[in-house]
């Protein structure tokens, strides 16, 4: 076999095996975008219910809990960045990192200090490569969260927010969260949303008039109860949603490699076939070369 | 007749009609019929009972927890639950 055949079958051989990988993990992907957006819908009667109690108190009372009430004279804000713990996923951690970039400049640009929490280890990496302050991170989980893991970040969270920013370094103002929303299975967009203190309340379903609560025992410890919870449920949301969003970005990208594969493997294949043609034909013109010479060399001593 | 729903961060436990439900606030013991007014409270450690239309009671034990009840909807949220029928 010559050597450029040679060199071609090995490339095909590596390519091969890497197809087999990458379509290994985009069968994998697609099997769990389905489990994960499955979660997302479990989980939502508790995150509506909870939102339409979180409004109804914060409407109907008058409350001021230091969850809910802006501080007059802001100087810290948290900001948690939800990312994957693999790559392999595209420009999904990129995507969200960048949106985090965004919102600290501009956190910035209001004259705020900006302290940083980590979820997934791709983008702890990045964070500590380029030597960037971490407050705190937590990886292992990014493909398939619990909610034990919601309540464990957030209850760092809410101990930040309580702490008083302007005596406590880990103390902060505002609470902000940077997750990848899961829209349909080809878009999913990095979105940066203000978790507290608490403005709009969005809900889900159309606006409802709310009924005239009674609080039991009153609304200022309903509203105490309420409003860790409801920060554990809309960081638990955001993960989750992140986390169908890291499958779906994952099974796009390793389509998109598989896709390359058997495009490189078509051509490796046609150079192959080429190099083999022309192997042969130098053969044929060896033999033939050959032989002629014979032929004339006995010709001549006849 | 009340509508009932059991959830938890994570899944819907249990939902369905039923007559009445008994559960434990922090102020004390509840009850709902139908026809209750609009009610929001935290719930204290404990069992929430729920008699269904069909007059079986099922019994679930609610972690940090809250009721919520308006229109003759009855929500118990709860952090972690456990059937003990």
């Amino acid at each position: 076999m010559g050597a450029q055949l040679r060199i071609y079958r090995r490339r095909m051989r590596s390519v091969k095996a890497t197809k087999k990988i990458t379509k290994a993990m985009e069968l994998i992907s697609a099997s769990r975008i389905v489990k994960a957006q499955q979660k997302v819908a479990a989980s939502s009667p508790y995150a509506n219910e909870l939102t339409r109690a979180v409004s109804a108190v914060a409407s109907l009372s008058t409350t001021n809990h230091p969850l809910t009430t802006a501080s007059a004279n802001p100087k810290r804000a948290a900001v948690l960045i939800i990312t994957a713990d693999r790559g392999m996923a595209g420009a999904y951690s990129n995507a969200a990192i960048k949106e985090g970039d965004q919102l600290v400049a501009l956190l910035k640009s209001r004259g705020l200090e900006v302290n940083t929490y980590l979820v997934g280890r791709k983008g702890i990496n990045f964070y500590k490569f380029r030597n960037r302050k971490i407050t705190a991170s937590w990886s292992g989980f990014s493909d398939n969260p619990t909610y034990a893991h919601a309540r464990e970040v957030s209850d760092a969270l809410i101990a930040a927010f309580i702490a008083d920013a302007q005596v406590d370094l880990n103390g902060v103002d505002e609470l902000h969260i940077i997750y990848t929303q899961f829209k349909s299975m080809i878009t999913q967009t990095p979105d940066a949303k203000r978790m507290l203190p608490l403005e709009v309340v969005e809900s889900t379903g159309p606006a409802v008039i709310l009924p005239m609560y009674e609080f039991e025992p009153n609304a200022g410890e309903v509203l105490n109860a309420l409003l860790p919870r409801y920060i554990q449920a809309r960081v638990f949301n955001a993960m989750l949603q992140s986390a169908a969003s890291e499958h779906a970005a994952r099974r796009r990208a390793m389509k998109s490699a598989t896709d390359n594969a058997d495009e490189l493997i078509k051509s490796l294949t046609r150079l192959a076939n080429a190099a083999r043609q022309a192997e042969i034909t130098q053969e044929i013109s060896e033999i033939v070369g050959g032989a002629d010479a014979l032929a004339s060399a006995s010709a001549g001593s006849e | 007749m009340l509508k009932v729903e059991v959830v938890t961060p994570e899944k819907r436990v249990w939902s369905g009609e039923a007559k009445m439900v008994t559960a434990r606030t922090l102020e004390g013991d509840l009850g709902v019929l139908p026809g209750h007014a609009p009610l929001l409270g935290v719930l204290a450690d404990g069992t929430v009972s729920i008699k269904s239309t069909d007059g079986s009671v099922n019994d679930f034990i609610i972690n940090g927890g809250f009721i919520s009840v308006s229109n003759d909807r009855v929500s118990i949220l709860g952090e972690a639950q456990v059937v003990t029928n």
